[in-house]
């Protein structure tokens, strides 16, 4: 496959660097990284606003700021923005500038498939936010989409199905892309268990997303046909079942749940082992572990609908199955431990904020371990405790994941610094509001508030207006991020190849910044 | 050895402290004991899973924090090169599946339990509608609407809020004390969720089909609870007040309401 093509003909960098041209056909996995990062930021920030709604009318009790219709769609959409906006594409964008460059490829398998994957996005997002402003609203019902709810939906219905649709097809082809990838373009010598866990997780991950995507595709199309096309697949009236669209989100959205994360394991993985100066402790486990994870996500999904009436058999079969997770999981975070453990460690911005994952994703499993006993859930489900133990997950989990691969890897990627000091104000303040904003929600989710509601009864007052205070700081403090990255890019101290100490991997044996070709002739492996 | 008689004599008075001191008063901060056997055995096992996760966190945290201390460069220390172990994988791989097997055990005998509805004295119907419930005494010729009662006025901030707020109706759920209630809860448009937590029970009411859910109330009182399942724009508004009252005044309560006046007043304007 690789072949030892002569050096003369590589770009160091593109022709035209700031023309429209260039970033709309780039076929570059540099440029593509960067554009789905870009965009991603860019919908964070929008979903925060979101947030920031949702929050602001929950600040107290009562009705003050907007209409329950569009309380409920400012939910739905915060979501929806959040899972398919933000954190999706950023891990895409990570696979994308960093797969080539660890396996020592030149670049992605199918690089014209790739612009394609990321330019359909912008497409997708623009229609999903346009329901926002047609008749009837935005879609109201929940990211999760129950019917007969979500058809209640006005003119926006088929348009929020078509933007899933669109943002389904750009993660399947866009997982192909990794697939063939890490498997067809290894340098040679690097065996499958010589990859960085990095590329081992996005390996994991693209199976789960071609495995799953087609299935949530399934379902909207069979809500979209029950309302337009006179199917009954969700209505008792027909003969059909409400439960049923339940049982096919769900089997799409627990994998995807571990879409989320997986990744986000590999850069922990990545981070750690550096700024400890020793090798990641358990690397063949570490694989193992997350394949069990992998494994165990398909046969766990009804733990989202222990409610509905399943029969006795089927919830213990859930609970046991969903309880298991916690084991490899264990393994993973007892793993990281180990690899700190009798290390020299330093605290640059991406250990602290690899390190600050490691505590509060735990917290969020803890909860997740609480939600997996069946008879307990029936007073956490649709609760606020579900709400606060997804966040955590979620945020201090994927999110702290993906901020830390951006300081851990931008040297590389702009060939400048980062502030440092300025790093370090901005991991501790979102740390503080991340906790301020979220740790309330446990509290006020055990004391019986319901999910999605904008208004609720006194004795939650307390602890709502706290999350609030918290999740506008959190928010502020993400421009102090932006503010960071673009100081960084415009200048700062130069970055070496090897940028951090004791850093190992293909990516930091090149130039910072990498050459826009690089490994134009695969490298040696020891 | 003593050291370790003495933690746990500690962990036992410390845990029983918090658990006795619930009682079923609505606290702002954790799950409710609740008035029922079932409650109450949830609530012993969200306490349990929740001192569980606790000890563990702590346990684990404080490795990684000493170690964050202790494995620092600026302290001289010299980084080890080991990176992989058996031994330790299996111990904690083991170790947490064990854990687990001591949790999964009382979950299950707990739901098998919840969902033995058999050997009931008394069935209710339950309808969601948006949003409102229905409630129909079977076979007692009862039934009404139940739709909240909070003023427009409290909810739009013109007048101060009540100590119920939101958790207010004009018809509450009369049942008898004592006595095994079984629910058949259904929808009339879209799946709402039918949820007490002092009883802990919590069920889907879903259009075209019906769910079984049962409880025994030990205590009179009154009991809130919401609907928990998004069901539109005014999820947040359609509440659940039970009133459980000893067996004499249930029986006089179903005699008195064979026709009961209704608040037809109920959808939420505009």
């Amino acid at each position: 496959m690789s072949t030892a093509a002569t050096d003369d003909h590589h770009d160091d960098h593109p022709e035209s660097p700031y023309s429209i041209k260039r970033w709309l056909f780039t076929t570059n996995h540099k440029d593509i990284g960067t554009l789905y990062l870009w965009f991603s930021f860019i919908m964070f920030l929008i979903g925060g606003v979101m947030a920031l709604v949702i929050r602001t009318e929950l600040f107290q009790p009562g009705l003050q700021f907007v209409d329950p219709q569009f309380f409920n769609s400012m939910t739905t959409m915060h979501a929806i923005m959040m899972i398919f906006g933000v954190v999706m594409p950023a891990f895409t964008g990570l696979a994308n500038w960093l797969i080539p460059m660890m396996v020592g490829a030149t670049d992605m398998a199918l690089p014209r498939m790739n612009n394609w994957s990321f330019w359909i996005l912008p497409f997708a997002f623009t229609m999903m936010l346009s329901t926002l402003f047609m008749d009837g609203g935005g879609p109201a019902g929940g990211w999760t989409l129950y019917p007969p709810l979500t058809l209640q939906t006005g003119d926006a219905l088929p348009f929020v199905i078509l933007s899933m649709h669109f943002m389904g097809l750009s993660s399947i082809m866009g997982a192909i892309n990794v697939i063939a990838t890490i498997l067809n373009m290894r340098a040679p010598g690097m065996t499958l268990m010589k990859m960085p866990l990095f590329v081992w997780t996005w390996l994991i991950t693209a199976y789960l997303l071609i495995a799953v995507m087609p299935v949530l595709a399934g379902g909207i199309t069979m809500l979209l046909t029950d309302k337009f096309f006179g199917t009954s697949f969700f209505n008792a009236a027909g003969g059909g079942d409400p439960v049923m669209f339940q049982h096919i989100f769900w089997f799409f959205g627990h994998p995807e749940v571990y879409i989320l994360i997986l990744p986000s394991f590999g850069v922990i993985s990545s981070i750690i082992p550096t700024f400890a100066r020793k090798p990641l402790f358990g690397y063949a486990s570490m694989v193992y572990a997350t394949g069990s994870i992998a494994f165990l996500s398909f046969i766990v999904w009804a733990h989202h609908m222990f409610t509905v009436g399943m029969p006795l058999a089927g919830e213990l079969i859930f609970m046991f199955a969903t309880m298991l997770i916690a084991v490899p999981t264990g393994v993973k975070v007892f793993n990281w431990i180990a690899t700190m453990w009798r290390g020299a460690m330093t605290f640059e911005t991406p250990m602290l904020f690899a390190l600050g994952f490691i505590v509060m994703f735990s917290i969020g499993g803890f909860s997740g371990l609480m939600l997996a006993l069946a008879p307990v859930d029936f007073q956490y489900h649709d609760t606020y405790f579900v709400v606060a133990h997804f966040h955590y997950v979620l945020v201090p989990g994927s999110i702290f994941a993906i901020i830390a691969s951006v300081y851990y890897w931008l040297p590389k990627w702009c060939g400048n610094m980062y502030s440092e000091g300025l790093g370090k104000a901005h991991f501790w303040l979102s740390t503080i509001f991340v906790n301020l904003t979220f740790f309330p929600m446990h509290f006020v989710g055990l004391a019986g508030m319901p999910r999605r509601i904008p208004d609720y009864a006194l004795q939650f007052s307390d602890y709502n207006m706290i999350a609030t205070v918290g999740a506008f700081g959190f928010g502020l403090s993400q421009l102090l991020f932006l503010y960071i990255v673009i100081a960084a890019i415009r200048g700062g101290k130069k970055a070496t190849s090897q940028v951090w100490d004791n850093a190992e991997g293909l990516e930091w044996t090149i130039a910072s910044p990498a050459p826009y070709h690089s490994f134009v002739t695969p490298p040696a492996i020891k | 050895m003593m050291v370790n008689t003495w933690i746990k004599k500690m962990f036992v008075a410390l845990s029983t402290l918090l658990m006795v001191g619930s009682a079923h008063a609505v606290q702002p901060y954790n799950m409710t004991r609740g008035v029922s056997d079932i409650s109450g055995d949830v609530y012993s096992m969200h306490m349990i899973a929740f001192w569980l996760c606790v000890v563990i966190a702590v346990a684990v945290f404080a490795v990684m924090f000493y170690s964050i201390y202790a494995h620092r460069q600026s302290k001289g220390a010299t980084p080890a090169t080991f990176h992989e172990s058996t031994t330790a994988e299996a111990i904690w791989t083991f170790i947490p599946f064990v854990i687990l097997i001591g949790l999964a055990i009382p979950a299950t005998k707990t739901l098998i339990a919840m969902e033995d509805t058999s050997d009931y004295d008394l069935t209710v119907k339950i309808t969601g509608y948006q949003w409102l419930w229905h409630y129909e005494y079977i076979d007692e010729g009862v039934d009404f609407y139940s739709v909240l009662d909070t003023p427009r006025t409290q909810i739009n901030n013109a007048e101060n809020k009540n100590q119920n707020y939101l958790l207010e109706v004009d018809n509450e759920l009369v049942l008898p004390v004592g006595k095994k209630v079984r629910f058949l809860i259904t929808s009339n448009d879209v799946i709402h969720a039918w949820w007490v937590p002092a009883v802990a029970v919590k069920k889907d009411a879903i259009p075209g089909f019906i769910n079984e859910a049962w409880t025994r109330i030990n205590e009179p009182g009154v009991y809130r609870g919401q609907c928990a399942e998004l069901c539109g724009r005014d999820h947040g508004f359609m509440p659940i007040v039970v009133r459980a009252v000893p067996e004499a005044e249930f029986d006089q309560f179903l005699a008195a309401n064979t026709t009961l006046e209704q608040n037809t007043e109920y959808a939420m304007a505009d």
